[in-house]
């Protein structure tokens, strides 16, 4: 099992390190490693064989007439005339199309949840422009009614992040769409955690709009640039005690420090290095809200001074202006269809932009939504680029953009071992549609999330109601 | 690269040239004719255009000499759309406020009035409409030939927005359509703030100003000095005008309120409109009795405020069923993005209305709600020729529109986004791209 909170654990339990011979050990002290993880269960699920689909593996593969086995909540098979065991419930899908459950990697359900009251505006901690110790999971509510709603969209996986006011606004959660009293219980087991930045007009908007840091994009840039100085500052910090506390009397550091160094305890814990420490491990994703291409560029600079990765730029409306470079430089691209204008860094949109940065040989573009509507719909967004790609003479096919909502989405957020594509031994996160995914006129008809139906369109039983929406007076 | 030269090769294979015709004749042959009127969809059929004005729709056309001809071969035409309600031609970029002229906001939020009223029905948008704004050329090519201009309400002003009007699309300074001047009225929580923090309020101020307005004014209400009326002569003239029978549309999304609104519109004189309806299934049958017509966001199905609670994607469907014209509009990003209005009409299908009414929503009803269907909003004799041809099915999100006219004139297929696509869709040259143009 990956240790993607290795950071955490460490400084989790920083009062008995010294105790300690080594790292091993510290992830062995249980209770406070073990705080904030996941709780989630897949929720008990029958055999089920879906039969004569259309089938989007999600790789770029099409297989038409194959069958889909899951079993114990994972993919067993995907073929032609599977045979069922005793036991299994069968599917008959002809005429329908089966793809992986869709992910989507900007979402901010649970922390601006519906109702939009003012005490439900949980996703940005606009008080200071660097935050990264504060984490979106901690605002989740779990009875926003959107998710529900994406279920019916055919959402089986989506990442939470805090909102984009601040340059460094705190880690996002991937979380599995199911319905839940608490967010332990939805979190992605073993997911990394993400990190959301954002670039350009908001946080120099909101925070130079009080005559403070930043008020220009100069004063982005000193700021993501003072706080991975600072986290590279402590990252070095530890480093030197861990290599004091594992072998004391032959560290270089050790001995070349003063007597009382060996002496020292460890460094204070901090909980917003402990987050770009984690960073700089390559340990967290990092999600950065960018519209410019210039500003991307910048952003691959600052990447490079304090060598860390960006897994994707979102939003990112000039995507297309450097698609060969984020595909060279294996960086996302999240991405909308047709938003544009609503601020002078979105002023550049075009509808084609997914489908340039597809274009590159090793690209990776994402749709996502960014919206509680968009999130319902993911599939409309990309069957927009299609159009648009087709009437230029660029032909996607189904098979090739799926990946825009499973493989590469999946692969963004450090899951595409688990799931994003519909393969033997992967979590069996699959939609059953109504027809081809692309149409305005498709809709999720069965969405089974590890295996388990979660959602039946024909069947009100198989439909989540939050606490919230139930006995409101307002049914047909 | 591909695209301009394979786009160029289509439309010179597309349009044999006239010599003797004028500009604004047009014979499209071979089309599946949406015509959203009573005649609904026609399989291969002609429609001839003569002096911008469709005279013909039929199988085998007489083709008048020399007039230029476009092949459709099967594909989809439909009269131009309605874009809903937005701010096409006064807003440029959303947050640059410089550039947004959409809302009126005479005083600084939190500072008293105590000059002149905020409340100012007399508020015209058209006077700041900009033809040229890419907004619009973005929408054009998207085959979205005409939009209502609806002011908005902020801070400063009142949720009596003030008065727009349809536009055509297609590029002239006087794009104002005649007959289809309306006033706006936002109501429901957006607008306590305005109104003492009172839905109640809302109908206290309106019925005050009512009154205000009331012709022959009596003595007492002519006395009232000027900034502590809620009108101002011009309003109450404004005010006067609407009441005997103008068109008010009433931006409001739940139920309850929809009554309300339509209460007053009775006792105002006014003919109501319904925008938002996030709720108007719920009063579907009042709705209908009162044919009143209402704009609705087909993609609204969250319960994103209180107002908001019974919000469904069956709503558009449901208000057919009950009788009710249905008609879209945006609530997102209705100016930038007004080309999604297809999108609304695609889910609302998905979700049970039936695929004339989702075409009609888009043409003929709006056409028939802001008073231009003598010329707009059906492929019919007499009306004006603004067509679109598309590549598949016109509520479909895969399907493009591939030409747009105007009075039977051709528009530009090119706007600013297609410009950057093409610059871009080519690989690097020799110089920057800036010198690809």
């Amino acid at each position: 099992m990956p240790k993607p909170f290795a950071w955490l654990a460490i400084s989790a339990i920083a009062g008995t390190v010294l105790a300690a011979a080594g790292t091993s050990a510290w992830a062995q002290t249980p209770d406070a490693a073990d705080a904030w993880d996941s709780t989630y269960q897949p929720i008990a699920s029958t055999p089920t064989l879906i039969r004569n689909a259309t089938v989007l593996v999600g790789d770029g593969l099409r297989l038409d007439g194959a069958d889909l086995l899951m079993r114990d909540g994972l993919i067993v098979e995907v073929g032609s005339s599977l045979s069922a065991p005793d036991g299994t419930t069968q599917i008959d899908a002809t005429g329908k199309w089966l793809t992986p459950g869709l992910i989507d990697v900007h979402s901010h359900l649970g922390v601006y949840p519906s109702p939009g009251a003012r005490a439900h505006a949980d996703g940005n901690e606009m008080t200071s422009p660097v935050t990264p110790q504060v984490w979106a999971e901690h605002s989740v509510w779990p009875q926003d009614p959107g998710f529900g709603a994406a279920l019916a969209g055919g959402v089986t996986t989506l990442q939470i992040l805090p909102g984009s006011g601040n340059l460094i606004g705190g880690r996002g959660v991937t979380l599995k769409n199911v319905a839940a009293e608490s967010y332990q219980a939805m979190k992605f087991p073993d997911a990394p955690h993400g990190l959301k930045m954002a670039c350009g007009e908001n946080p120099k908007r909101f925070y130079g709009g009080k005559g403070q840091a930043p008020m220009t994009r100069m004063g982005n840039v000193a700021g993501y640039r003072a706080a991975f100085q600072e986290a590279v500052e402590y990252r070095e910090a530890w480093r030197r005690h861990e290599s004091r506390g594992q072998n004391p009397s032959t560290s270089r550091r050790g001995s070349a420090g003063s007597g009382n160094e060996n002496r020292q305890g460890p460094p204070k814990r901090d909980l917003r290095m402990e987050t770009l420490a984690a960073v700089l491990e390559g340990e967290i994703m990092v999600h950065v809200h960018c519209y410019r291409a210039d500003e991307m560029a910048v952003m691959l600079d600052l990447a490079r001074e304090f060598d860390f990765h960006i897994a994707a730029f979102h939003h990112g409306v000039e995507a297309y202006k450097l698609a060969d470079r984020l595909a060279q430089e294996n960086v996302c691209g999240a991405l909308w269809a047709d938003w544009w204008g609503f601020k002078m860094e979105a002023y550049d949109g075009i509808v084609e932009n997914i489908a340039l940065v597809d274009r590159p040989e090793g690209s990776c573009a994402i749709v996502h939504s960014d919206s509680a509507e968009g999130i319902q719909r993911l599939n409309q967004e990309a069957g927009k680029v299609m159009g648009h790609a087709a009437a230029i003479g660029m032909d996607i096919p189904p098979q090739r953009a799926i990946r825009w909502l499973a493989e590469n989405a999946a692969r963004s957020l450090g899951i595409l071992e688990r799931t994003g594509t519909l393969e033997a031994g992967k979590m069996a996160d699959v939609v059953l549609w109504n027809r081809d995914p692309f149409s305005v006129y498709a809709q999720a008809e069965l969405v089974f999330i590890d295996g388990a139906l979660l959602y039946d369109r024909n069947d009100p039983r198989r439909q989540p109601v939050t606490d919230f929406m139930l006995g409101q007076e307002v049914s047909p | 690269m591909i695209r301009s030269i394979q786009g160029a090769a289509l439309v010179a294979a597309l349009f044999s040239v006239p010599l003797a015709a004028t500009a604004q004749d047009l014979l499209i042959r071979d089309a599946r004719v949406h015509t959203a009127a009573a005649a609904g969809t026609l399989e291969r059929a002609d429609i001839l255009v003569q002096g911008g004005v469709i005279r013909a729709v039929g199988p085998d056309l007489a083709a008048p000499a020399g007039i230029a001809t476009v092949q459709a071969q099967g594909r989809p035409v439909t009269p131009g759309l309605f874009a809903g309600l937005t701010g096409l031609g006064v807003e440029e970029v959303s947050g640059e406020a410089e550039t947004v002229d959409s809302n009126l906001s005479l005083s600084a939020p939190g500072q008293a009035s105590d000059h002149q009223p905020t409340w100012r029905p007399e508020f015209d948008m058209l006077p700041a409409f900009n033809p040229r704004s890419a907004a619009i050329g973005v929408s054009r090519v998207a085959g979205l030939t005409w939009t209502v201009l609806a002011p908005g309400t902020v801070a400063g002003g009142s949720f009596v927005a003030g008065q727009g009007a349809a536009v055509t699309l297609d590029g002239r300074y006087d794009a104002e359509l005649d007959g289809s001047r309306s006033l706006f009225i936002n109501l429901g929580a957006d607008a306590n703030t305005l109104a003492g923090n009172s839905r109640a309020g809302q109908f206290l101020l309106l019925d005050q100003a009512l009154r205000e307005a009331r012709p022959a004014p009596s003595p007492a209400m002519a006395a009232i000095t000027p900034g502590h009326g809620l009108l101002t002569a011009l309003g109450r003239e404004t005010m006067m005008r609407y009441g005997r029978g103008g068109r008010v549309v009433f931006h409001v999304d739940r139920a309850s309120d929809i009554r309300q609104a339509l209460k007053l519109a009775e006792r105002a004189g006014f003919k109501p409109v319904i925008a938002g309806g996030a709720e108007a299934w719920l009063v579907a049958g009042e709705l209908a009795r009162a044919e009143v017509p209402v704009l609705i966001d087909a993609l609204v199905n969250l319960p994103q405020r209180f107002d908001h609670l019974a919000a469904r994607l069956d709503n558009a469907a449901r208000l057919h069923a009950a009788g009710v014209q249905v008609m879209f509009s945006q609530s997102g990003d209705a100016t930038h993005n007004a080309r999604k209005i297809r999108q609304l009409a695609g889910n609302a299908v998905a979700n049970g209305l039936p695929w004339e009414a989702g075409l009609a929503a888009l043409t003929r009803i709006p056409a028939q709600s802001f008073g231009v269907d003598d010329r707009l909003g059906s492929i019919e004799v007499g009306k004006q020729a603004d067509l679109v041809l598309w590549t598949g099915d016109p509520l479909e999100v895969t399907t493009v529109a591939e030409q747009v006219w105007f009075n039977g004139r051709p528009a530009s297929m090119q706007s600013r986004q297609t410009r950057l696509r093409d610059r871009y869709l080519q690989p690097p040259g020799p110089l920057p791209r800036a010198y690809s143009h």
